[in-house]
């Protein structure tokens, strides 16, 4: 269960947003888990980047200054081989958790 | 690559900020953006982006510390930070600097001392498997040297067992004579203990064929460099030991000065001439028991092993000869301290001193203690603001335990500093400059490291202190009421521990005006004899090979060439002057005891071989009777000159003594001719002694002192008669080792103690002041910080600034009163324990009494004046405003 926290989670949505989109900017990875979870999670914007700056420190991500479309400077995330293999442990906890959490709920 | 990106971001921290600061301004941009896309306006985009993102600040905070996670960037920051901090209370800084500066520097000191004393071995290769040996029943290790080739050659459990004997003697290296300290040591001596030299070569076993067969010597490496200055050609040149013609066979390592710890002799003669320079009988074995023995254990074997192989042999040795030998048993010493002799006393100084620092070490912590404490109170404000505008508690904590070991490292450096200074000078001192005693007490890596660790360990341990506080602070309360905790009314363990630091350096203070008060009176008294205008030059004609039957024409002769020099007024010669080295001392028995036994004995009175002259020149009064003459000799019925004190110990009164008859040790009858005034003999605070002058021609000694009055008025400078007295005794004899000095000289012996005494009374007063300093201001430091808001409100309802003062450091005032009144009473006491040291240390005396307590109200003064200062600086108008 150690690794169930909200700060796991919050690495779990980063990690799987880059996986599932690439080269993403920290707004970039806001607008997606906002959109693709249908507005119902919603990270606090500001708390994201220490995140981000501690899973680059881990070596689960890289980053690099890009342009935006709108041509914005931005600094861009991507997975790495080490970050792809995280986020698969991440997953499998946390289906745990959730399976976890739903017997404990159905439990009469 | 990531610690190495650390420490570069470390140097480019602008850099690195500026980068988080444009990934934070692009995220917000990005977001202003679609805000504007979604039919925001301007104002409104940037309030919505804002708001979303949440505080920049923080999250700036936030990624620098996870960039920064092995936290170089922050120990630097935080360095700069306390810094900083530490800057704006000098005060503060000051005391606790200085507190841990003493703390650590005494006990660097004692530790020096400790480690050259007792943890460090002999300066010899294996240092270890040396040991003394000495006798069983009692601390001596000497024995006679028949003994010694005994236990040498019989025993199976040392590799070579050494023997030695420290000496003195007469040094003639050519027209420049002088008395030298020596080391006999057995042909062994130098194989056994693995030494090589540094030139030349070293005597051996095989360089011995029985007494007065080897006339060689061996010059220790600081001899050569300060007596030859360092002349490498020394080797094989002869010079004169006690007028006896000695070869230079070469100069010992570097760093060795014999087998004694602090001593240090000039050079090492074989035993076998010791019959040659002593007049020993070395086949004696009963007596004399001269030799102190050492020897390096065979590996494999044990101690108790070698213990039971010489008790075996000593044994033997007592059934063989049973009227030399008695029990002999033996123990095993560390060498170096002539075993339990001075091991015993040395051991025992040395824990009463780590005691002492202990004890200094302990007061510090407790003030140290009451400062962080303060500082904490003081701070209580800011913290709680800090957590507020949202700072982690790790990151406070971590702030102030940097300041400690700030403070602790700056405390140490400075004591170590200090320390490694006055080791320095106590390696160089010489108490006595005729006597080499000399510790080599040079601080090494084992002492810089306990006192690093001593520093740090406090600076962690007083970190903590304000670490509760810390973690209990609800920010929300403290900024809401301010700091407006109330001071306990009770005392605290720590006020009960500051007063009795007070009393402890008011009994100090006390103590050590009563030793100088006591010490300026005794270089000042009559000790029945002269010491203005007098001079002294000392030698033994035995170093210039005078036997005692030769000497006292020799002596005579000395006297008279004296004497005619100008501005001499008289010149008197005794064996040995009195506050000095002292005198010999034998039994006497009243003219009517038949049966001579010790304890049928009068008195055991002092004994002073003196000249004709002598009682004239030294300025001792003859009370009755006559001085003696030259022609009180040999052939004329013996005769002596008593105190008054023998007069009254031996026939009832001094009055009528002079007539009177009494028998010496072996029953000579002998009259007393005269009686001299009392005075003091072995030490200035001795009892009254019984002392009787016997005359040199009737009991003639090499050792010689002569007395030299010059005429009162003809104001010759002493070094200039010095001079002459020299050429004129060099005329008589050019080969005589001479001591010329004033009279006051000699006595540094004497005073040695008390000046010591006083001198480290001194000291450790000066210490517990700073101390109590330091404790007291702390402790009113946190006082007047606490209660700045009650103050305030005082001042605003019209206190005066007494009344203000009376309130902020009442209580610390108090304390000092209890503890200097306590102290006071205390040293009063103690003072009748100095005056067994100091001569007429008394505490019934006003200035005594007045400079203690000026001593410790300027004491009071320095400690409160920065929180007085700032007690009286309150305003009350801002303090409510801000509070």
């Amino acid at each position: 269960m150690a690794h169930n926290d909200f700060q796991g989670s919050l690495d779990l949505l980063v990690l799987k947003t880059l996986a599932q989109r690439g080269k993403l900017h920290g707004y970039g990875i806001v607008l997606h888990i906002q959109r693709a979870s249908d507005e119902l999670l919603r990270v606090e914007e500001g708390s994201l980047y220490p995140a981000l700056h501690r899973m680059e420190q881990s070596k689960w991500i890289n980053s690099e200054w890009a342009l935006t479309d709108t041509n914005r400077k931005a600094k861009y995330y991507k997975l790495t081989a080490a970050g792809r293999k995280q986020l698969q442990e991440a997953e499998e906890s946390f289906d745990q958790l959730v399976k976890g959490v739903r017997a404990m709920l159905k439990y009469a | 690559m990531p610690l190495l990106r650390r420490v570069v971001n470390l140097f480019s921290r602008s850099r690195v900020d500026r980068a988080i600061d444009a990934e934070i301004q692009s995220h917000i941009e990005l977001r202003i953006e679609d805000n504007l896309a979604a039919g925001m306006s301007g104002a409104e985009a940037r309030r919505d982006a804002l708001l979303r993102f949440g505080n920049p600040a923080i999250t700036r905070e936030r990624v620098a510390s996870a960039d920064m996670a092995l936290s170089l960037e922050i120990v630097w920051s935080d360095l700069r930070y306390a810094a900083r901090r530490l800057r704006q209370s000098p005060g503060f800084v000051l005391a606790a600097v200085l507190t841990l500066a003493l703390a650590i520097g005494s006990n660097a000191v004692v530790f020096s001392v400790m480690n050259a004393l007792v943890l460090r071995p002999l300066n010899v290769p294996q240092a270890e498997s040396l040991y003394a040996l000495q006798h069983g029943n009692g601390t001596s290790g000497a024995e006679s040297y028949p003994n010694y080739l005994d236990l040498r050659d019989r025993n199976r459990s040392f590799d070579g067992l050494v023997g030695y004997n420290v000496s003195k003697a007469g040094l003639d290296t050519g027209g420049n004579p002088s008395s030298a300290w020596i080391e006999e040591a057995s042909g062994n001596y130098f194989d056994a203990l693995g030494l090589e030299p540094y030139l030349g070569s070293f005597f051996h076993a095989a360089d011995e064929h029985g007494a007065n067969s080897a006339p060689y010597i061996v010059l220790t490496y600081a001899c050569w460099h300060t007596r030859f200055q360092d002349d490498r050609t020394v080797v094989g040149r002869v010079v004169r030991v006690d007028g006896h013609p000695f070869t230079i066979l070469g100069v010992g390592p570097p760093d060795f000065h014999g087998t004694l710890l602090f001593f240090a002799v000039d050079f090492f003669v074989p035993l076998v001439e010791d019959p040659l320079l002593n007049g020993d009988d070395l086949n004696a074995r009963g007596s004399p028991f001269m030799f102190e023995t050492m020897g390096r254990l065979k590996p494999g074997v044990t101690p108790a092993q070698a213990v039971a192989d010489l008790n075996a042999i000593g044994a033997n040795l007592q059934q063989t000869y049973p009227k030399d030998v008695g029990k002999m048993t033996f123990v095993l010493r560390s060498p170096g301290l002539y075993g339990d002799y001075l091991g015993r006393p040395v051991r025992a100084f040395m824990a009463g001193l780590m005691l002492l620092t202990g004890l200094i070490l302990l007061a510090a912590c407790a003030n140290l203690g009451s400062l962080f404490a303060a500082r904490a109170a003081d701070r209580s404000r800011e913290v709680a603001l800090r957590l507020a505008l949202g700072s982690s508690r790790t990151r406070i904590l971590r702030a102030l335990f940097t300041e400690a070991i700030l403070i602790s490292l700056a405390g140490g450096g400075v004591g170590l500093l200090g320390s490694v200074a006055l080791l320095r000078a106590l390696s160089a001192w010489r108490p006595f400059p005729s006597v080499p005693i000399q510790l080599a007490v040079n601080p090494d890596v084992k002492v810089y490291a306990v006192a690093v660790l001593l520093a740090l360990a406090t600076g962690l341990l007083f970190g903590a202190v304000p670490v509760r506080q810390v973690l209990q602070t609800n920010p929300y309360e403290v900024v809401k009421a301010g700091s407006g905790g109330r001071a306990g009314k009770r005392m605290s363990a720590r006020d009960v521990l500051l007063a009795v630091q007070i009393a402890i350096c008011a009994v100090l203070v006390t103590s050590s005006l009563v030793a100088v008060r006591g010490l300026v009176r005794s270089l000042h008294n009559h000790f029945g004899f002269e010491i203005e205008n007098t001079i002294v030059a000392s030698t033994d004609l035995s170093m210039s090979g005078y036997s005692p039957d030769r000497a006292p024409s020799m002596q005579k002769r000395m006297i008279e060439a004296l004497e005619a020099l100008p501005g001499v007024e008289s010149v008197g010669l005794i064996d040995t002057l009195p506050l000095s080295t002292g005198g010999g001392d034998s039994i006497v028995f009243t003219d009517n005891t038949p049966d001579l036994r010790p304890t049928n004995a009068a008195t055991d009175a002092t004994m002073f071989l003196i000249s004709p002259e002598y009682l004239h020149a030294a300025g001792t009064a003859l009370l009755a009777g006559r001085a003696f003459t030259w022609q009180d000799d040999k052939n004329s019925p013996r005769v002596a000159v008593v105190n008054g004190e023998f007069a009254r110990k031996l026939f009832g009164s001094a009055g009528n003594a002079v007539g009177h008859m009494y028998k010496l040790k072996d029953g000579t009858r002998v009259q007393v001719v005269g009686i001299a005034e009392d005075g003091k003999y072995n030490s200035l605070t001795e009892d009254p002694l019984p002392v009787m002058f016997l005359p040199i021609l009737q009991s003639p000694s090499t050792s010689t002192v002569l007395v030299v009055r010059s005429r009162e008025g003809e104001n010759h400078a002493p070094q200039l008669l010095g001079t002459a007295m020299t050429n004129a005794l060099r005329q008589l004899d050019t080969g005589m080792p001479l001591e010329i000095e004033t009279r006051d000289k000699p006595m540094d012996v004497q005073l040695f103690g008390p000046r010591m005494a006083t001198a480290s009374l001194g000291v450790l007063g000066v210490m517990g002041a700073i101390l109590s300093i330091t404790g007291l201001f702390g402790m009113a430091a946190y006082s007047v910080g606490k209660r700045l808001k009650e103050l305030g409100i005082r001042v605003a309802l019209g206190a005066t600034q007494l009344e203000v003062l009376r309130a902020a450091l009442g209580r610390a005032f108090r304390l000092l009163a209890i503890g200097s009144f306590a102290g006071l009473l205390l040293g009063i006491l103690a003072a009748r324990v100095l005056a067994f040291i100091v001569f007429q240390a008394t505490p019934r005396d006003p200035l005594v009494l007045a400079g203690v307590v000026l001593a410790m109200l300027l004491l009071g003064l320095v400690a409160t004046w920065i929180p007085a200062q700032r007690a009286l600086s309150i305003d009350p108008g801002r303090l409510l405003r801000e509070e």
